[in-house]
């Protein structure tokens, strides 16, 4: 990343996929550019986006279960908030994103 | 002349001063002796770049290397060879730099003039001098010990260096009988050496029990015994007033009138410290050089370590406190540390002497009136065990023929630790309250959790940060959530760490956590109000109706049990491995294992699982412990069209449910098989199979009590017993924790073992917690209870069970077709991790 780009940080929406990809209560994974992104639709119709990879062992975060609160890994079941990223068992931080819906476009700045 | 241990090929070097030696600007350290304290300051000293800072010369009065002293015994009793005791070479001092002047004695210090004078006429000038001048035997007044020019008469040796040794070896192949006298620690080892070449050993002791100055008398007497059972006599309160010659030694006369003949007399009275060259240089000598917490002579340039040096009235004839003084002097002398201080060991000691275990600290006895101490001694069995406490504070110890706790002891003894309020626990592990008293002993640094790498300390300290229950100190340091198995040790840290203090995990009871009901609770309220999809069972029933990501793999697990095909599936609220049907891997890549009922398969199927491995480029295939194969390291995308290819249903590898039945060749085949036994594991694997529980449920069918497939450790195995009989047994285990199953019931006929089978799984999935075992859960509600419910009916719900096994097997259809034919969700196997290219796994 260069310095300009520090110091104004990009505020890009990227679509990703559409909302219908990603079943009720579950995560699917996409790309934007070159990252990887999981996309969670919770059951409550809510949207998270976090970066693809567990930070712990690098497990697939999309495979994961969740519920309001938080992201559970499905390797060593390290638990992360969707509010900040950090973990509840002393993995991560985690990188989140925004994520929102567009007329069925799932849209997340990366 | 003998050999030098240590030389080099062609003799002995030394490194030439040369002219040059008096231009090198660096201060000169002299060490006048290259015994085990010498030597390890010099290695000390090069640890602390003292190789650079100084110029070091050493003297050595012998012509060898530095050798390992401690190991002249097993040289002696043939079990080491003398050139493998060599610890610093010749080569070794060249290669450092450092002059070694071997077999030259140094006579005298001039201490104004700052130089030594060796007996081959050198004088060397030093700016530090270093006395490890070591001791030497003490040589008992006994008439005609000496020969005229006050050498020692031939055939008489300490037991000091490889030379005495030597002469040692060599008198074992003349002579036939030897004389040792001394019964402490060196005596002995002399003794039972020489006994082991051959020879026939008198030992002659002149206190009244063995290695008086570390064990007590019955120790002592203790220890006799087991010396003798050598074929060594011991000879206590008994001194040898004379040495018979002339020429050599003949004989030893006993202050009792005695004579015994001997070839060989080893004197092993205990040792003096060789204080000549500094008495003779007029340095401070009373039983040995006197010297401060700095090892420091009144000369404040000469020091003194090791067994020459006495520190504080204390001379040390041990190698530990020997260690710890030359790194003092190497952190003073290098200013690596110039406030270094030696203030004395506590001397711990763990030695194996003739053969007997033998561990000694502090004081052997008590010494006051309310010192406390515990003596348990069993002469039968050669044990003898003592502690003294003083203010609770372990100030000696002595364990002879038993070991076992010196490790615990000698750490109460040098830290000072907290001492077990019944004091027996000291010294015998006691049944009751063991585990108190282990987690107590517990080292900070070892790991309790094995699978997810926890150690103690990281459980006192979340204890510490305010988790005051079991519950949340798993929580957070992930303890006890891997196999499970190290769950009653965390819990005993916790009550240990909190002081007792342990708030009760509320939710203790609670089949899963996000919902505040046990498992029967539970299950009523989901029968009542009808709750078939586990979305259903968070609104109904959870605080607030708010998921719990942690619950709900168990409440899929349970919906599926109470309700059989009227479940309601939700893909989300089950695992990975649920979701896709397989085992996901480190990689999150997955493994695929094939129904492979009772281990049997064909060459229709071996032909199947090689093409699809190949096709899809599996990167290794291995056979279970389940008796199955396995392909591991397949890309979730690759899924349906290996199952597609392989046409098989699925061996539930994955699941929280029954797996496989592993059996043996049985009747069939082996010619000791008492039954069928190949053909009631797939029987039983067909009705069973994918029946979902509390945890996985592993099961075994062996034709005879050989037991070749394992029966007797698994959640259910069965074992024949001949003319049509089994023997259920449940509860067993082989994994993280290991359990022979308890014999449940003998039945007759293969039905009758598969409906018991059944009932007993069907009560298992029922009452169970999530994720408990059979070998936990038949435990805690007890064999007999479980016997009750089943065999009797004593609960009158054997019906039901059998009913609701029924439902369960009925609702059965391979997930493998049923998601092949329609995936359950959409991108149901898409990646995960789109930009890494799987498997990550090695392929083989």
């Amino acid at each position: 990343m260069s310095l300009t780009e520090l110091q104004t940080p990009t505020t890009t929406e990227v679509r990703v996929g559409r909302l219908e990809d990603v079943p009720p209560g579950e995560g699917r994974a996409f790309t934007a550019g070159d990252t990887q992104v999981a996309v969670f639709r919770l059951r409550d119709g809510s949207l998270h986006a976090t970066q693809a990879s567990c930070p712990h062992a690098g497990g697939p975060l999309a495979d994961g279960q969740t519920d309001a609160r938080v992201l559970v890994c499905p390797l060593h079941l390290f638990g992360f908030r969707w509010s900040d990223g950090a973990s509840t068992s002393g993995a991560g931080p985690l990188r989140v994103y925004a994520v929102r819906e567009s007329d069925g476009d799932l849209l997340v700045t990366l | 002349m003998a050999a030098v241990l240590g030389g080099r090929p062609e003799g002995v070097t030394t490194v030439p001063l040369g002219p040059d030696a008096e231009l090198d600007p660096r201060p000169r350290v002299v060490v006048v002796g290259n015994g085990m304290a010498g030597a390890r300051l010099v290695e000390e000293l090069l640890e602390r770049g003292g190789g650079d800072q100084f110029a070091i010369t050493v003297f050595g009065e012998e012509p060898h290397g530095t050798y390992n002293r401690i190991m002249l015994s097993p040289v002696l009793a043939g079990e080491t060879h003398e050139d493998e005791i060599v610890l610093n070479s010749h080569d070794w001092y060249a290669d450092n730099g450092i002059e070694l002047r071997s077999g030259v004695a140094v006579t005298r210090v001039d201490l104004p003039a700052k130089t030594v004078h060796g007996d081959d006429g050198t004088v060397t000038g030093y700016d530090h001098l270093v006395l490890a001048t070591g001791s030497s035997s003490f040589v008992p007044p006994m008439t005609g010990v000496h020969r005229d020019d006050g050498s020692l008469l031939p055939g008489v040796v300490g037991f000091r260096t490889i030379d005495d040794t030597r002469v040692m070896l060599a008198a074992a192949t003349e002579h036939e009988r030897a004389v040792v006298v001394g019964g402490g620690l060196l005596g002995l080892e002399a003794a039972r050496a020489l006994q082991g070449q051959g020879m026939q050993v008198d030992l002659l002791h002149a206190a009244g029990h063995l290695m008086n100055a570390q064990l007590d008398a019955d120790a002592g007497a203790i220890l006799k015994t087991s010396v003798e059972a050598l074929g060594i006599t011991v000879h206590c309160g008994l001194t040898a007033t004379e040495v018979i010659g002339p020429d050599r030694v003949r004989g030893v006369v006993l202050a009792d009138g005695r004579a015994v003949d001997a070839g060989l007399l080893v004197l092993a009275a205990g040792i003096r410290p060789r204080t000549e060259v500094a008495v003779r240089s007029g340095l401070e000598v009373q039983r040995g050089i006197v010297v401060d917490d700095q090892l420091r002579t009144e000369d404040p340039d000469v020091y003194a370590v090791g067994e020459c040096a006495q520190h504080r009235g204390t001379v040390y004839g041990l190698v530990s406190p020997v260690w710890e003084q030359a790194r003092v002097l190497a952190d003073v002398l290098t200013g690596t540390d110039p406030t270094a201080e030696y203030h004395g060991s506590r001397t711990a000691t763990k030695l194996k002497v003739a053969g007997v275990d033998v561990a000694t600290m502090g004081v052997t006895g008590p010494e006051r009136d309310d010192d406390e101490f515990l003596v348990i001694s069993e002469p039968r069995r050669g044990v003898h065990l003592s502690v003294v406490v003083r203010d609770d504070r372990l100030v000696g110890a002595t364990l002879l023929g038993d070991t076992s706790k010196v490790a615990y002891l000698t750490q109460a003894f040098d830290r000072g630790s907290p001492l077990p309020a019944r004091r027996i626990e000291l010294l015998v592990d006691l049944s009751d309250g063991k585990a108190e008293v282990g987690v107590a002993e517990l080292p900070a640094d070892s790991q309790v959790c094995n699978c997810n790498g926890v150690s103690k300390a990281a459980i006192c300290e979340a204890v510490a940060g305010g988790c005051t229950s079991v519950g949340a100190v798993m929580d957070r340091t992930r303890a006890g959530k891997g196999c499970g198995s190290c769950k009653g040790l965390v819990g005993q840290i916790v009550e240990w760490a909190a002081d007792g203090d342990v708030t009760e995990d509320p939710a203790a009871d609670w089949y899963v956590p996000g919902i505040p009901l046990a498992k029967p609770a539970l299950i009523a309220a989901v029968r009542e109000q009808d709750l078939r999809s586990v979305s259903a069972v968070f609104a109904a029933l959870a605080p607030a109706g708010a998921e719990d990501a942690r619950s709900k793999m168990a409440l899929t697990s349970l919906l599926k049990t109470v309700w059989g095909s009227d479940f309601v599936r939700e893909n989300d609220a089950t695992f990975i491995n649920d979701r896709v049907h397989a085992n996901i891997q480190r990689d999150g890549t997955f493994s695929v294992v094939p129904q492979m009922k009772g281990g049997v398969t064909s060459v229709a199927q071996l032909r199947t699982i090689a093409d699809v491995a190949e096709k899809y480029e599996v990167p290794m295939i291995k056979v279970t412990g389940g008796q199955r194969i396995d392909l591991l390291g397949v890309r979730k995308e690759d899924l349906p069209g290996m199952w597609a290819d392989l046409g098989m249903p699925s061996g539930y590898a994955y699941g929280k449910s029954f797996r496989t039945v592993k059996t043996c060749v049985g009747s069939d085949f082996c010619r000791f098989g008492l039954d069928d036994s190949t053909g009631l594991g797939i029987d039983l694997e067909t009705r069973f199979q994918g029946i979902e529980s509390p945890a996985k449920m592993k099961l075994a069918v062996v034709g005879c009590p050989r037991n070749c497939a394992e029966a007797y450790v698994k959640d259910v195995g069965v074992v024949a017993v001949g003319e049509g009989r089994w023997e259920v047994y449940v509860g067993g285990a082989a994994g993280a924790s290991v359990r022979k199953g308890d014999l449940l019931a003998t039945v007759t006929g293969r039905d009758a073992v598969v409906q018991l089978a059944g009932r007993f799984m069907q009560y298992y999935r029922e009452n169970a917690h999530w994720l408990e075992r059979t070998y936990d859960f038949v435990p805690r509600v007890g064999l007999e209870k479980i016997q009750a419910v089943l065999l009797e009916d004593s609960e009158g719900i054997v019906a039901d069970l059998d009913a609701g096994m029924q439902r369960s097997i009925d609702a059965y259809t391979d997930p493998w077709a049923a998601d092949l034919a329609e995936p359950a969700t959409p991108g149901q196997f898409r990646t995960s991790l789109p930009l890494v290219d799987l498997p990550l796994v090695p392929v083989r």
